[in-house]
């Protein structure tokens, strides 16, 4: 049986279990997620945006799935390890797929008319808000996953900030893995920013270090509306045993600014979609991320900017350092289409091969069907700076410590695009516990040296 | 007045009166249309071929038959009909000329008007030229003098007479029929085309040159060039090629195979001006060429250059395989696109062997609806210590509704490999025009030196007879230097 047989045939089989446990804005659209299941499937190695990525193996295994919603027990307080210091955060939970109710911050706490909280019970409060833009951005033609995911989410997260209104503090939004069996979770996130309005939503997933497979599905729809100013952060930190195939949605009104930060600091396979699309005039994107990958482990990125209408600005930017075994691909698309003209769209991918079995894939691409642009990208696949480091131990700094340094500075480029001085600090010191975690392990390993 | 519109001053310099366009009245021996066993067998008879290469072409066909034709390239290719094409054309000629009196004055008259008469070329420049009409080559120059050095240059068909054992060993060897669509199909019908080989220790004394010529209505062109240059050999080889107007679309899809051996030396240029066909976009010839050099050899070096301004739609990807250690792989590329012209060409840099080297040049041009792509795969396998790679591919943009596009593929699997990339797309500066006139140099000049400034980097590594054409081509007036 194909992997995506046994999705169609569970959708079939718990149609009505999965409905029950949702709400009906968010079913509406799963005849039609899987009628394009069932005439697509999932994308194949053939297809050229996912030729680095099996997405049908990774769908593939039995996987268990919470269709009932079922209650998990877990205390997210003890699983959740990456609170940032000097940061205080509006802090939620997701566990699985499903939101965490019991522990959220207390409603006195969100400006008014702010809306925050679980998808499911968010459409059925405000089926007209959520119905309006919930599938409008995440386009189910675009791949299998994301129809698979359409036809079975029943929850996420929601958030909802209004015309004028500026939220100070971050909103933070933690992800948590956890099972017996091998688990499969559909999650979905739904952000609309009104006109004018302002906010910073700090994503971060994490998973049980056990021998449990994890495959993590997450669309992410975010609007953006005019004027308005929105950061977009998220972490990976899960075990190697998870594999997480994301996609994210933007849409952006005209003169909004929007940040999307995906950084990988440590997962087994992860392929992360974003495609973002300017629907007003002198809008800005700012497009980073960076992966810090070793062992077996595979990050691939595709990105998609849809330069639809003139005048507008996007930088994007994706570093990784790829260790040990570790594959790393990245496809970055820029469409400037006709008659958008002073886009101004720059795009860089920046490489370090650390070790003779990585391997890195970079396509960056440009399609440009319009005369006065300013567009331009690079790539580069490379080593760490032997001059550097011979200066470095010239000076007296040890060979391991003087890598670890060259690569810090590598990344940083990446955690300078934050937005949130807290934030910047406590990913430098992320960053340099996973080079140093990694380096330690590997000090005394024979296959190292 | 003129320079007080640039949209009109830019149709001026990219408008392009296609002067190749005529048709000579020769006596030409056509095959009925249609592709079958039959066809091939025919071919190969009228040929003369020995049973072996006969076998070829039927595996070929054989192999292309279970193929489909390929639709990744961003194109937009209207559907080929390939049992509408007769697949052989030859000029009629009793026996092989043996001077140039004895070659057909219409023919010669043809040559003439493509400023490669071959009587001056022998006298005056020291090309020795090839000339290949309807893909069957009529008259190679020089050959004589040549053969003093041991050098052979001469038609495929007399190669494969002359010297079978060669042509045997290295036939396929860098582009097997099984290689892709149109390789195969060329394996299948191949008519004519070039054979060099340069001897061991040999520096050729002058450019070769072949120059290709699509003459009879409903006919494709199907040449085959193959190179080899042995051990410490040194080549340079130049290409060039036109079509006469026509309304129908036709087809060129032909080979070119390079062998290069220890510390061996090619330098392969290209000036293609095919017919574009007309400004609304009617007719043309599809260009779907492949192109591939084999870095043989330690120390061995390939250098591509390409000036691509004719073709309906280019298609190709003159590639290098950088097997031996040290080899060097070059790609210069100047790509114009007008009207409804749409290109998909750029290289391949395979890297092999240890310390490789390769180097990207690309630059695109597009005007008129144009849309002009540039693709290139740089692949590093596990094997390529310290694999070095550079590429630069710009894009100009000559009005709004042209398009230009980069599709670079990095495939790294060695950590020691440095690849870079750089690609920028932008239109005519126009601080650099408002410059230029400030200067009392009019829009016009300005444009043309603006764009002769942007492709000279590539225009540089052309041989000098064929950098003259190449910029006339682009439609540029000189400034100061020759060549």
């Amino acid at each position: 049986m194909s992997a995506v047989q046994q999705y169609i045939d569970l959708y079939h089989s718990q149609q009505n279990l999965i409905a029950d446990h949702s709400s009906p804005v968010m079913n509406a659209l799963r005849d039609e997620a899987v009628a394009l299941l069932e005439s697509r499937g999932l994308p194949t190695l053939k297809d050229e945006e996912f030729r680095r990525t099996d997405i049908e193996s990774l769908y593939a295994p039995d996987y268990g799935l919470n269709l009932g919603r079922v209650n998990i027990e877990i205390n997210p307080y003890e699983v959740f390890r990456c609170d940032v210091p000097n940061l205080s955060t509006l802090l939620y939970f997701v566990v699985n797929d499903t939101f965490y109710a019991q522990a959220q911050p207390a409603a006195g706490k969100l400006p008014e008319g702010v809306l925050a909280g679980s998808l499911c019970e968010m459409a059925k409060q405000y089926p007209q808000l959520v119905a309006r833009y919930y599938g409008r951005a995440a386009d189910m033609k675009r791949d299998g996953t994301v129809a698979l995911n359409t036809a079975f989410a029943q929850d996420g997260f929601f958030l909802y900030i209004p015309d004028g209104v500026v939220v100070e503090k971050p909103i933070q939004l933690v992800n948590i893995l956890r099972g017996n069996v091998d688990f499969m979770v559909n999650r979905r996130l739904l952000i609309v920013v009104g006109k004018g309005a302002q906010a910073k939503l700090l994503v971060c997933d994490h998973s049980d270090e056990s021998s449990v497979r994890f495959l993590a599905s997450q669309v992410c729809e975010i609007f953006v509306d005019d004027d308005a100013v929105f950061d977009y952060y998220d972490m990976e930190e899960s075990s190697e045993n998870t594999a997480k195939v994301a996609s994210v949605f933007v849409r952006q009104g005209a003169r909004s600014n929007v940040l999307v930060n995906g950084i990988v600091l440590h997962n087994g396979v992860t392929r992360s979609n974003y495609y973002s699309t300017f629907d007003g005039e002198h809008a800005e994107l700012s497009l980073c991320g960076m992966g810090i990958v070793d062992k077996e482990q595979s990050v691939d990125t595709y990105t998609f900017i849809d330069h639809a209408v003139s005048h507008c600005h996007s930088n994007e930017l994706f570093k990784y350092v790829l260790n040990d075994s570790a594959r790393g691909s990245f496809c970055g698309r820029i469409l400037v289409r006709h008659g958008a003209q002073k886009t101004e769209a720059y795009q860089g991918n920046k490489n370090l091969c650390a070790s003779p079995q990585a391997k890195m894939y970079t396509k960056p691409q440009l399609e440009i069907y319009a005369d006065d642009v300013k567009c331009s990208h690079g790539a580069t696949v490379g080593q760490l700076d032997q001059n550097a480091l011979f200066y470095m131990r010239s000076r007296g700094i040890p060979e391991a410590e003087a890598r670890m340094l060259l690569m810090f500075a590598f990344t940083n480029d990446v955690i300078e695009q934050v937005r949130l001085d807290a934030l910047k600090d406590r990913l430098r010191q992320l960053v340099e516990k996973r080079f140093r975690g990694e380096l330690a392990k590997c000090s005394g390993c024979q296959a190292c040296r | 007045m003129k320079q007080d519109n640039p949209n009109e001053i830019l149709n001026d310099v990219t408008a392009n009166e296609y002067k190749y366009g005529f048709v000579t009245d020769i006596e030409t021996d056509i095959i009925p249309k249609g592709l079958s066993e039959d066809i091939i067998r025919h071919i190969s008879q009228k040929k003369g071929e020995p049973e072996w290469l006969l076998e070829f072409r039927l595996k070929a066909y054989a192999y292309w038959k279970t193929l489909e034709m390929p639709h990744w390239a961003h194109l937009t290719i209207p559907e080929i009909d390939y049992q509408a094409i007769s697949y052989y054309a030859a000029p009629k000629t009793k026996q092989a000329p043996k001077s140039l009196e004895e070659v057909d004055p219409e023919l010669r008259k043809t040559f003439d008007k493509l400023g490669i008469s071959l009587e001056e070329q022998m006298k005056l420049s020291g090309i020795a030229v090839d000339a290949v009409m309807d893909s069957v080559s009529v008259r190679t120059t020089f050959k004589e003098k040549l053969a003093e050095l041991g050098v052979i240059f001469c038609s495929f068909s007399e190669a494969v007479k002359d010297y079978p054992d060669l042509v045997k060993r290295y036939l396929g060897s860098v582009v097997s029929y099984r290689d892709n669509f149109f390789a195969a199909l060329n394996s299948a019908v191949f008519s004519d085309g070039s054979f060099v080989y340069i001897p061991k220790g040999v520096r050729c004394p002058m450019e070769l040159s072949t120059y290709f010529r699509i003459n009879a209505a409903n006919t494709g062109q199907f040449e085959r060039t193959l190179i080899v240059a042995d051990d410490d050999s040194y080549v340079s080889y130049l290409e060039g090629c036109t079509a006469p107007m026509r309304d129908e679309n036709q087809l060129h899809a032909a080979i070119v195979e390079i062998v290069v051996h220890d510390r061996a030396e090619v330098k392969y240029s290209t000036v293609q001006n095919w017919y574009p066909g007309d400004k609304e976009g009617k007719g043309g010839i599809y260009n779907f060429v492949t192109k591939r050099g084999m870095c043989k050899g330690d120390h061995s070096k390939l250098s591509w250059t390409q000036v691509e301004t004719g073709s309906a739609i280019t298609w190709k990807y003159p590639s290098c395989v950088l097997a031996g250690d040290h080899s060097v792989g070059e790609f210069y590329s100047v790509a114009v696109t007008n009207n409804y012209q749409q290109a998909d060409t750029g290289t391949k840099m395979i890297h092999i062997g240890k310390n490789t080297r390769s180097t990207i040049v690309s630059k695109g041009i597009s005007a008129g609806r144009s849309q002009n792509s540039y693709r290139g795969l740089v692949k590093v396998l596990p094997g390529a210590e310290n694999a070095r790679n550079f590429t630069q591919c710009d894009s100009l943009l000559l009005s709004s509704d042209c398009g230009a596009h980069t599709f670079p593929y990095m495939d790294i699997q060695n950590d020691t490999a440095i690849v870079e990339h750089e690609a920028t797309t932008s239109k005519i500066n126009e601080d650099q025009i408002f410059y230029c006139n400030q200067r009392g140099i009019p829009t016009e000049d300005a444009v043309g030196l603006i764009v002769n400034g942007y492709a000279k980097e590539v225009m540089n590594k052309l041989p000098m007879e064929f950098a003259v054409e190449a910029q006339k081509l682009l439609q540029i007036s000189l400034e100061g230097s020759v060549g």
